[in-house]
């Protein structure tokens, strides 16, 4: 196809669905009442929720409308730098919505949840496998709340001995959620910035690290694309001074299969399976942030552990030095089943292969738009790269006018202004299921807009053009943000 | 964005590293963003002040400013307590945008060690920090 992608079509304007329907229209019948009524006492009765009056093809329609104004990785392209936007086979669906796991009740007994149980239990296996890790839990039901049950786990075990501090280390190339975790669970994180290379330096972490710091958290590939090649001698200066280090996993699309993040000296590292190990997510449906961790930390992973005895798997509460539950039965079940199914259908050599194509793809555009885009640092990358708005700073488009722009030419803006170590960041994740022919598109797309920049900025200034809602008063909608319907 | 060049940085004020603004009035000391600070964060919708009584040292963290963008930390140009904070900022942080140094000033405070003044920079000093 040599036209361009964004085309504008026929889309349909939809009301609330409050706004639409008709006293007394119903979209279904309700079986004719064939006992007594025996009516509420009034204290206890109030008017029902104000729901509106619908019949089927009203909801359907509604909500069909409402998906062609969208755009997800089933539509194109979807290189939005940090969430591992890759296409997620429809077989995980399958898998998942098989009558024995979709219809499990989380109250039946072990005996009546084996099926269940063996899933987590091997996924577990599975994941220990990837990681090169001892123990793992997949009770965590995102990235952050994997950080957080991460830093319970760091708090733990220097609770254990008695020997408890009060510091994390984290760099500037970190996820942004990192401090936050840290915070949460009470420890004062501290900045350290990454060398010229985009890479931490064991130097540095070595000048700061102390008996009052309890490890360190650090994203490997980190937020510009960029192995931590120091990490081994980084953990052991941590190691070396009894803290743990932590590793944010978010990003092993790049690494799964090609190396065992253990061998790194990590002690303990979350895992997105919904970015990694495909799931959808970002509004397609919950995440998962399962912690792996090595055998003196497993004492302290959460309850209820599955552990597999003669008689078949049990949900373990006796673990006295746990952390305890942190979340309700045992994390978003469904997820797994999906991420187990992307798992067995690649099988080692496919996840290697994945991760390498991830790499390769992220490196070609790199390489395609290094001469078009200011490249902040000039050099081989992971999964994703980082360019920023420099090169475009004097025809006075920035990189918002250019993610804008981008949606015109259907495929979905990168991330941007993150990392914030690069002023105006332009972070790509193209993932491993983009083609070579859809990659040229959009770098070809990319390129159009350069040039576009230089002769028509305004076409930048005022994208997108196509889109069915036009540029978007962001600073209006955060200044005086509408909360209701 | 503006280039360096085109920004406002008046002669009667000085200025730190972390781009604040300092000017004497009386006693009392007014801080602000610079108009760097306030071009490179864009559209600013939220300022968080410290309350009146507080006090920090010099370059303590005393509030943040949102912008689209994101949120970024505002330090102590000097150590002192936090007499005024602009109020006028809760319900129109576009003020900051709009005149950094006048009716988008953050706070006013009462100087501990009256002498750190004078480790600030003055324009030309701050506009070579800015060329780096």
């Amino acid at each position: 196809m040599n036209e361009k992608r964004g085309a504008s079509g026929l889309i349909l304007n939809e009301p609330l669905l409050w706004e639409k329907g008709s006293t007394g229209r119903c979209g279904i019948s309700i079986p004719k009442n064939d006992v007594k009524t025996s009516p509420l006492d009034k204290n206890m009765t109030r008017e029902g929720p104000g729901f509106p009056d619908l019949s089927e093809v009203d909801v359907i329609r509604h909500y069909t409308r409402l998906s062609q104004w969208n755009f997800g990785v089933d539509t194109g392209m979807y290189p939005l730098g940090s969430c591992t936007m890759k296409y997620n086979p429809k077989t995980n669906e399958r898998q998942a919505s098989l009558k024995g796991f979709n219809e499990s009740h989380p109250f039946l007994p072990d005996a009546l949840s084996q099926g269940a149980l063996e899933l987590i239990y091997s996924l577990e296996n599975f994941l220990k496998e990837i990681t090169g890790m001892d123990a793992v839990s997949l009770q965590p039901a995102a990235g952050a709340h994997g950080e957080l049950t991460g830093m319970l786990l760091i708090h733990a075990y220097h609770r254990a001995r008695e020997n408890q501090r009060s510091k994390i280390i984290i760099p500037d190339t970190a996820h942004g959620t990192n401090p936050a975790s840290a915070a949460l669970c009470g420890y004062q994180p501290v900045n350290i910035q990454s060398g010229e290379k985009g890479i931490l330096t064991a130097k540095s972490v070595a000048a700061i690290m102390d008996g009052d710091t309890a490890g360190i958290m650090v994203t490997n590939p980190n937020t510009l694309g960029l192995y931590e090649e120091e990490l081994p001698e980084i953990a052991e200066h941590i190691h070396e001074k009894g803290g743990l280090v932590y590793c944010d996993g978010a990003n092993m699309n790049a690494l799964m299969g090609i190396l065992k993040v253990r061998d790194l000296g990590v002690d303990i590292i979350h895992l997105n399976l919904h970015k990694t190990f495909s799931t959808p997510h970002g509004g397609g449906g919950p995440g998962a942030g399962p912690v792996a961790c090595t055998k003196n930390i497993e004492p302290y992973l959460p309850i209820p552990r599955i552990v597999k005895k003669d008689n078949g798997f049990r949900l373990d509460e006796h673990h006295p030095e746990s952390i305890g539950r942190i979340m309700t039965f045992y994390g978003h079940f469904g997820v797994m089943v999906k991420a187990y199914s992307y798992i067995l259908s690649l099988g080692a050599e496919g996840l290697k292969k994945a991760s390498r194509y991830a790499v390769l793809n992220a490196n070609y555009i790199k390489e395609k738009l290094k001469d078009t885009y200011h490249l902040p640092y000039d050099r081989p990358c992971m999964h994703e790269c980082v360019f920023s708005d420099e090169n475009h700073r004097s025809y006075h488009v920035s990189t918002l006018d250019i993610a804008k722009r981008l949606i015109d030419y259907g495929f979905h803006p990168p991330t941007i202004y993150f990392p914030l170590v690069v002023s105006g960041a332009i972070m790509i994740e193209p993932t491993e299921t983009e083609s070579k022919e859809e990659l040229d598109q959009f770098v070809e797309a990319m390129k159009a807009i350069s040039d576009e920049a230089r002769e028509h900025p305004e076409y930048l200034k005022n994208a997108p053009h196509l889109s069915k809602v036009k540029r978007l008063d962001e600073t209006a909608a955060a200044r005086k943000p509408c909360l209701c319907g | 964005m503006k280039e360096i060049s085109e920004l406002n940085l008046p002669e009667d004020i000085r200025y730190t590293k972390t781009h604040e603004w300092a000017k004497k009035i009386g006693k009392t000391i007014k801080v602000g963003l610079t108009d760097y600070a306030q071009n490179q964060l864009g559209d600013i919708v939220f300022v968080e002040l410290p309350k009146i009584g507080e006090s920090f040292s010099k370059g303590d963290e005393f509030g943040n400013v949102e912008s689209v963008k994101a949120v970024s930390e505002i330090y102590m140009p000097v150590g002192g307590e936090v007499v005024a904070v602009n109020q006028e900022l809760e319900s129109t942080p576009e003020l900051v945008n709009q005149n950094p140094y006048s009716e988008g000033w953050l706070i006013e405070l009462k100087p501990t060690h009256p002498a750190e003044w004078d480790a600030l920079l003055d324009k030309a000093a701050y506009l070579v920090e800015l060329k780096g």
